[in-house]
């Protein structure tokens, strides 16, 4: 029987080894995330960070420009709008998307094909689903068609470029964020929970509402939390299918930089990062929600 | 039986803990370990989680590194040496086949990393798959075999580059009671055929008394006891052995004198005598140990040849377990115990409530 | 069971149409041959195809795009796996602040990230050339890759690891053997994923292409501010296709995972 060669054997354990060969090794992990970190730092982190600063240094430093947000009557009523949008789209999206999700998890052999019409839209791109609600809104489009034929309207009325036409499109836009991580909370709920609440004499409904409900609250919450901070951030839809006067945040912040006022759009920029951090730091809080988090972001 | 063969001498690794410690923030995993592992025998680290044998086992491969003591294999020690040299194999515990390889690169696998060039490498695997009755396996992936299919495999991976120490990590317990039972038998067969030391990790006591040379019992990050099976069964040197192999029965007593190696205790009343290596004084508070299976009905037709013990006690519960009866004692003094005997129409059961004696051997009953 | 008792399957199937009505609604008009965006078109054609394929102020923009999107992908896709190779074994702060970095482009606002961008980019002059573009786009896709990659390396057992080191093979040899092979898809699906993000993408586009460096989404914006063109329609549908068939590709990979 013959003997397999050992791998080579190296001539001194590796404990005596110059100190510094041995160090080598505990430092990859950084030497493999520095190029991403140093890359990103660049081209990404400090230009953002120096454009925010100029809310603060510009002419010199100053809390002024956000004390002016205070008195801001532009800032105020589009705050409000943003804020208003932000919470109709994602009432919406919660109304609609809970009921899917149900759908999605409890589907057998229809689930893959639930699963493709709602990442089917997921998948591509805003522009182009926009693009979409602008030709079903139009005074041609769809709607107007088929209420002219059931005989609810004479003329086409408009319905595209007013703030409904902004809300239909960003639900329609934001559903599947909001679908997903129920989704995977309804997911996780052990079936024989579900058995056994019927054993014991519970109803459809009260199973819902006592078992069902309150299991899928974390995906709920991480839902609604992702998809009220993306409404907030909204800028393509509100654009192109909003009215001109209902100026969303991020479009303020747009023509702020096309008329180079950098202060102004800095310290709006400022605003509206916070406010998003802020509620993502309180969801990270709320028990469960972490966990739907990551596994939305697959 | 499977000490490596006479013949054999030499084609194990002889192992060698020497106060091993291992320390995680204030705890120690591995609390002062010292071992002497034999070229080519069989040994089982047995204790219950948290035991420190799986770590124990981890230091020896290599991929944990003891903050004290030392390990030495055939002599040489091997702390400061990185896993990929210490040329040992190991069997996980979920088998850790690669799934992106087939059977036979996996086996290959090891050889190929040793620079075996691709014909002989062939034949070791063909013949490593013979040895684990998997001829023709070879093309198939990891995902496409039963558990026990794959246990083999990973076996055969961990041999086939002729290492002279097998280490194995609770690898059968993902399987089935019967698969278990099977595969057991063949490690057992494997150990005879291939001479090597083998150092097994379970935490189930059956277990390890069927396949090993010799079991070290751990608790708490130390050894409990080392030996044979049958010294952890006959003589368990301590009440966690006595407890964790087999079931056991324990008897509260005060000594009362010594005889050889035979200490008089007074128990309940009665006077019963036990094996005792050490010297407890009079008066001492102890407690003595017993097998269920070990204890007899005193009216029940048998002859005992060797000196016995006896209590009254009244029987509390009566189980027909199948192949065996059962039955709860209580004595005098509260103690309860276990007595379990072979079910047999000739052997009458006992009613709940029925006074009895008990009886059974001197030399079965062991001071813990 | 309980659930369908509770949401009949009525109500699912309308909201499901809702969803995908929408993205049917384009793909129909693009083969209409009127000139406005009626529904249902009068008549069908490859007009608007034809128009589309003729017209180098579309396919210029496409070309664009397209390469763009192919350079993203080979830097987002080299520096994201390294660096999701390197975070899983970075000691806790770092860890959690590389990995806020590197995924913050996914929380950011797109405005203030585009912004920010434009900001520094036009100190350099770097507005309306195609690399500040690929610069700019693979930081929004880097997220995805590393994403993937990290959900990849996640799933591997790590035993396999420790068993590649028991049987010979040397950490880096570990490394080529065993983990590259198994986080494969996951960096093919990461790289799928940085394709279309950077194709698809409009915000940071808006401000940072300038005239040298309009992409197809840029061109679409203009389009659709200035006139109604059905063009649009033909090209969003086209881009869909594309979408869909990359996507597709990245979920059936994600599925046939062997790890």
């Amino acid at each position: 029987m013959s003997e397999i060669a050992q791998p080579p054997p190296i001539a001194v354990p590796l404990g005596s080894v110059r100190p510094l060969l041995r160090n080598w090794r505990r430092h990859v992990p950084m030497l493999l995330v520095a190029p991403l970190l140093i890359y990103m730092l660049v081209l990404y982190a400090l230009p953002v960070l120096a454009m925010l600063l100029r809310s603060v240094n510009d002419p010199t430093w100053t809390l002024s420009h956000y004390t002016a947000l205070f008195e801001d009557v532009v800032f105020a009523k589009t705050f409000w709008i943003t804020l208003n949008t932000s919470v109709t789209v994602t009432l919406g999206c919660l109304v609609l998307g809970y009921p899917v999700a149900m759908g999605l998890v409890r589907a057998k052999t229809m689930a893959p094909l639930i699963l493709v019409v709602i990442l089917l839209p997921f998948w591509t791109s805003v522009l182009v689903r926009s693009y979409a609600w602008m030709v079903l809104l139009g005074r041609h489009g769809l709607v107007n068609e088929a209420l002219i034929a059931l005989g609810m309207i004479d003329r086409p009325i408009r319905i595209l470029n007013t703030p409904l036409a902004t809300q239909i499109a960003m639900i329609h836009i934001l559903l599947p964020y909001m679908i997903l991580p129920i989704a995977n909370a309804l997911r996780q709920i052990d079936p024989s929970l579900i058995r056994a609440a019927s054993g014991l004499g519970a109803t459809p409904f009260m199973t819902f509402r006592q078992v069902i409900l309150p299991l899928s609250m974390s995906g709920v919450a991480a839902g609604t939390l992702l998809t009220f901070v993306l409404a907030l951030g909204f800028y393509i839809t509100p654009a192109m299918v909003g009215g001109p006067r209902d100026i969303t945040l991020s479009m303020l912040i747009a023509q702020e930089v096309e008329q180079l006022n950098w202060a102004y759009a800095a310290t709006l920029s400022a605003v509206l990062l916070a406010t998003a951090l802020a509620i993502l730091a309180v969801a990270r809080r709320l028990p469960g929600v972490g966990n739907a988090f990551r596994m939305s972001m697959r | 039986m499977g000490e490596g063969g006479m013949n054999g001498a030499g084609r194990g690794a002889s192992v060698t803990l020497a106060d091993l410690e291992k320390r995680y923030d204030r705890v120690n995993a591995v609390d002062g370990v010292s071992l002497d592992i034999h070229s080519g025998e069989f040994l089982t680290l047995l204790g219950p989680s948290g035991s420190g044998k799986t770590s124990t086992l981890m230091m020896i491969a290599g991929f944990e590194t003891p903050t004290a003591g030392d390990i030495a294999i055939d002599g040489t020690s091997v702390v400061a040496m990185p896993p990929y040299r210490r040329n040992i194999g190991m069997v996980f515990q979920n088998y850790a086949l690669f799934p992106h390889l087939t059977v036979d690169e996996n086996i290959g696998f090891p050889l190929k990393q040793r620079g075996v060039p691709k014909a002989e490498r062939a034949r070791l695997v063909a013949e490593a798959l013979e040895l684990v009755h998997l001829p023709g396996y070879g093309a198939r992936y990891p995902r496409q075999l039963s558990g026990g299919q794959q246990q083999r495999v990973a076996v055969a991976r961990a041999v086939v580059f002729k290492p002279r120490l097998l280490l194995m990590d609770e690898p059968l317990g993902a399987l089935d009671k019967q698969l278990r039972e099977n595969l057991q038998l063949e490690m057992r067969r494997l150990h005879a055929d291939l001479g090597i030391t083998f150092i097994y990790v379970t935490h189930d006591q059956e277990e390890a008394l069927t396949m090993s040379d010799r079991i070290a019992v751990m608790n708490d990050g130390k050894v409990a006891q080392v030996g044979s099976p049958e010294d952890l069964y006959d003589r368990p040197s301590d009440r966690f052995v006595a407890g964790f192999i087999g079931e056991s029965n324990f008897l509260p007593a005060i000594v009362r004198g010594i005889e050889d190696d035979v200490v008089v205790t007074e128990c309940d009343g009665a006077l019963i005598r036990a094996m005792c290596p050490g010297r407890p004084a009079s008066g001492d508070r102890v407690t003595l140990t017993t097998r269920p299976e070990r204890l007899r009905f005193a009216d029940s037709a048998w002859n005992a040849t060797t000196p016995q013990n006896r209590l009254s006690v009244t029987v509390t519960e009566a189980v027909f377990a199948g192949e065996r009866c059962r039955y709860m004692l209580q004595a005098a003094d509260g103690t309860s115990m276990v007595l379990k005997e072979p079910s047999s129409a000739a052997i009458r059961r006992r009613a709940i409530g029925e006074r009895a004696e008990i009886s059974w051997s001197v030399a079965d009953t062991i001071l813990v | 069971m309980i659930l369908a008792r509770l949401v009949p399957a009525g109500v699912v199937g309308l909201i499901l149409f809702f969803l995908a009505f929408p993205i049917v609604v384009v793909t129909v008009v693009s083969f209409s041959e009127a000139t406005y965006l009626t529904f249902p078109p009068p008549a069908f054609g490859f007009r608007w195809y034809e128009a589309y394929f003729s017209n180098p102020d579309w396919l210029n923009p496409t070309w664009v795009s397209l390469w763009v999107a192919a350079a993203v992908v080979v830097l987002a896709t080299s520096l994201g796996t390294l660096a999701a190779l390197g975070i899983a074994r970075l000691p806790k702060a770092l860890r959690i602040f590389a990995t806020g970095l590197i995924l913050s482009p996914l929380i950011v606002p797109g405005i203030v990230v585009a912004i920010g961008i434009y900001y520094a980019y036009s100190h350099y002059g770097l507005v309306g050339t195609p690399i500040a573009m690929v610069l700019a786009h693979t930081c929004l896709a880097v997220p995805f890759v590393v994403t993937s990659v990290t959900a990849s390396l996640s799933g591997i057992d790590p035993r396999l690891e420790q068993a590649s080191l028991s049987l010979g093979a040397t950490p880096g040899a570990t490394f080529w053997q065993v983990t590259l092979p198994l986080i494969r898809p996951g960096v093919l699906v990461g790289a799928l994923f940085a394709f279309i993000t950077s194709f698809d993408e409009l915000i940071v586009a808006l401000f940072i292409s300038g005239t040298g460096a309009v992409t197809l989404p840029r061109r679409m914006w203009d389009d659709l501010r200035f006139q109604i063109d059905p063009t649009i329609a033909a090209v969003s549908t086209l881009t869909i296709v594309l979408t869909v068939v990359l996507m597709g590709a990245a979920h059936l990979l994600r599925k046939r995972s062997p790890a």
